[in-house]
C-alpha cells in the first residue's frame, strides 16, 4: 500500500527517530510512505477564531499536494493523507474540515492561492495509529512481530490533539484504548496512567519551562505509580517535554525519577526486529539500559570488561 | 453579600466582540464550573475558566489583562466536557487576540532562554503569543 505522508518541520529535526522508526516498521507491513513533495509547516496550532482564514492556507496548501500526486500518477487514486506527528494531524484535519463544510471559506482560500490549482476537498487526514488499527489491524501486527516485547510495562500517553476536539479525535476523547491496544499487539503490557491525556503544556516550554516541568512530573509519576517502564507518545512537543524537561524536573521535584519516553514507532521498530532503525540513541533518557535488562536488546559488551 | 452588577452600552460591546471573534455562544455559559475542574492550567490561572466566562458575559473587560487567558494552551479538555457545548479554547482565543493585534506581543523572544528548542514549539509558540 503506497500512502501520501506529512512528515513536518519536527521529524526533520529533532524527532528524526520518530520518522525513521515509523518508515522502517510501516516497510515491515507492507506500507510504503511516500513523502509529499514541496510540504510546508502547517503551523502546529489551529487558527481558532472566527475571522481568521489566513491560517488555513498553509495547510490547505499541503493538501493540495496529495492532489498533486495523484495528477502526476505518483499515487493511483489514493487520497488518504498519513501524518505521525499529532500535532500536525491535528492541524490539517481541522483547516480539512473546515474547508469541506464551508463553501465559502474554501473559495476564498482557493482565490488567495492564485498560482496553485483549487483544493477540490478530496483528502482524509488520517493519523498512521489510524492506518495501523482500521487498515493493518492490531491482530495482522500482531501475527508480524519478530520479538514479542514481553515484561516491558508501557503506558501511553495520549496527550491532547490525538484526542480532542472530539470530531478530530482518532478516538473517544474520555476513554481511549488505540494506543492500549497497539501496545498489546506488540505484546507488551499496557499500564494506564490517570494522567494520559493531561496537557504536558505543550508551547508554554517557550519562556516558561517551569510550568512544563509540574505537568511532566505528574505525567510521569501517574505512569511509574502504576508499574510503567516506559511512556509512549506521537507527538514531538509532548515528547520534548516529557523527555528532555526531566532535567528540570528533578531539579524542582527532588523525589521525580527520570524515565525513557518513546515515540510509539520505536517500540514497533524494536518488535519488528529494526533496532537499528529505532534511533534510541537520539532520545534524551537512554532507554537503552532499560531495554537490555527486560532482554529485548543485546548488551554490547566492551573490551575488557 | 450581594453585588448589583451595571451593564452598560461598552459592557455589551465587549461581550458582542467576544462572541464575534470565538463564533462561540457564551451567554450559554450556566456556570457549572465543569471547565474550571477539567482545566490543566487552573492552579497556575489568577481568573478559572468559568470566572473568564463570567467576565465576558458581564462584558467585564479587564479579563483581556488577566494572567488565565495566557496560560489557556489550547488543549481543548473543557471543549469536550462543557455540558452546553461551548468551544472555551476560542474564547480565550479570541480574548487573546484582542491584545495580539494591537501589535503587542506576550514573549520577548530576546528573554527567551537561548537553548535547543524543536521547531514545533517555537512555531506553536510564535503563533499563540506574538501578533
Amino acid at each position: 500500500m503506497k500512502l501520501p505522508y506529512f512528515p513536518g518541520c519536527t521529524l526533520k529535526q529533532t524527532a528524526k527517530n520518530f520518522e525513521k522508526s515509523a518508515m522502517a516498521s510501516a516497510r515491515r507491513i507492507g506500507i510504503e510512505l511516500v513523502e509529499l513533495p514541496r510540504w510546508n509547516c502547517c503551523g502546529a496550532v489551529s487558527s481558532l477564531t472566527s475571522d481568521d482564514i489566513m491560517h488555513h492556507v498553509a495547510p490547505i496548501r499541503d493538501l493540495v499536494r496529495v492532489q498533486q500526486m495523484n495528477d502526476d500518477g505518483i499515487l493511483n487514486n489514493e487520497y488518504r493523507l498519513v501524518v505521525l506527528c499529532s500535532m500536525c494531524f491535528n492541524v490539517l484535519k481541522r483547516s480539512n474540515m473546515l474547508v469541506t463544510k464551508d463553501a465559502e471559506t474554501l473559495n476564498k482560500i482557493n482565490e488567495f492561492m492564485d498560482t496553485e490549482p483549487d483544493y477540490e476537498g478530496t483528502v482524509e487526514v488520517k493519523h498512521f495509529l489510524e492506518i495501523l488499527r482500521d487498515e493493518i489491524g492490531f491482530d495482522k501486527i500482531k501475527e508480524k512481530i519478530k520479538k514479542p516485547l514481553h515484561g516491558l510495562k508501557v503506558s501511553p500517553y495520549y496527550g491532547c490533539t490525538l484526542l480532542r476536539p472530539r470530531e478530530i479525535g482518532i478516538d473517544d476523547p474520555e476513554a481511549p484504548t488505540i494506543m492500549d491496544d497497539f501496545i498489546k499487539s506488540l505484546e507488551a503490557t499496557p499500564v494506564d496512567n490517570p494522567y494520559k491525556s493531561l496537557c504536558c503544556g505543550s508551547y508554554h516550554t517557550v519562556g516558561n519551562a517551569e510550568v512544563v516541568a509540574h505537568r511532566t512530573y505528574k505525567i510521569i509519576e501517574g505512569a511509574r505509580r502504576n508499574g510503567a517502564d516506559v511512556i509512549i507518545t506521537s507527538c514531538p512537543l509532548c515528547a520534548f517535554n516529557l523527555d528532555n524537561r526531566q532535567e528540570l524536573t528533578k531539579k524542582l521535584h527532588p523525589d521525580f525519577e527520570y524515565m525513557p519516553i518513546l515515540y510509539f514507532t520505536q517500540l514497533m521498530a524494536l518488535a519488528f526486529g529494526e533496532e537499528k532503525e529505532a534511533g534510541f540513541d537520539e532520545n534524551f533518557v537512554n532507554p537503552v539500559p532499560l531495554l537490555e535488562e527486560k532482554k529485548l536488546l543485546k548488551k554490547v559488551v566492551s573490551r575488557g570488561e | 453579600m450581594t453585588e448589583v452588577i451595571h451593564i452598560e452600552k461598552k459592557n455589551v460591546k465587549f461581550l458582542q466582540k467576544v462572541v464575534e471573534l470565538s463564533g462561540e455562544e457564551v451567554t450559554m455559559c450556566e456556570q457549572c464550573g465543569i471547565c474550571t475542574t477539567s482545566c490543566p492550567m487552573a492552579e497556575e490561572m489568577d481568573v478559572s475558566p468559568a470566572g473568564i466566562m463570567r467576565a465576558v458575559q458581564i462584558g467585564d473587560e479587564s479579563v483581556v489583562e488577566s494572567k488565565a487567558i495566557w496560560f489557556c494552551a489550547s488543549c481543548f479538555t473543557c471543549t469536550v466536557r462543557c455540558p452546553r457545548g461551548i468551544d472555551l479554547a476560542k474564547v480565550t482565543e479570541a480574548l487573546r487576540q484582542l491584545t495580539l493585534r494591537k501589535n503587542v506581543d506576550h514573549i520577548d523572544l530576546d528573554e527567551v532562554k537561548k537553548e535547543s528548542l524543536p521547531a514545533i514549539a517555537l512555531v506553536s509558540a510564535l503563533r499563540k503569543f506574538t501578533g
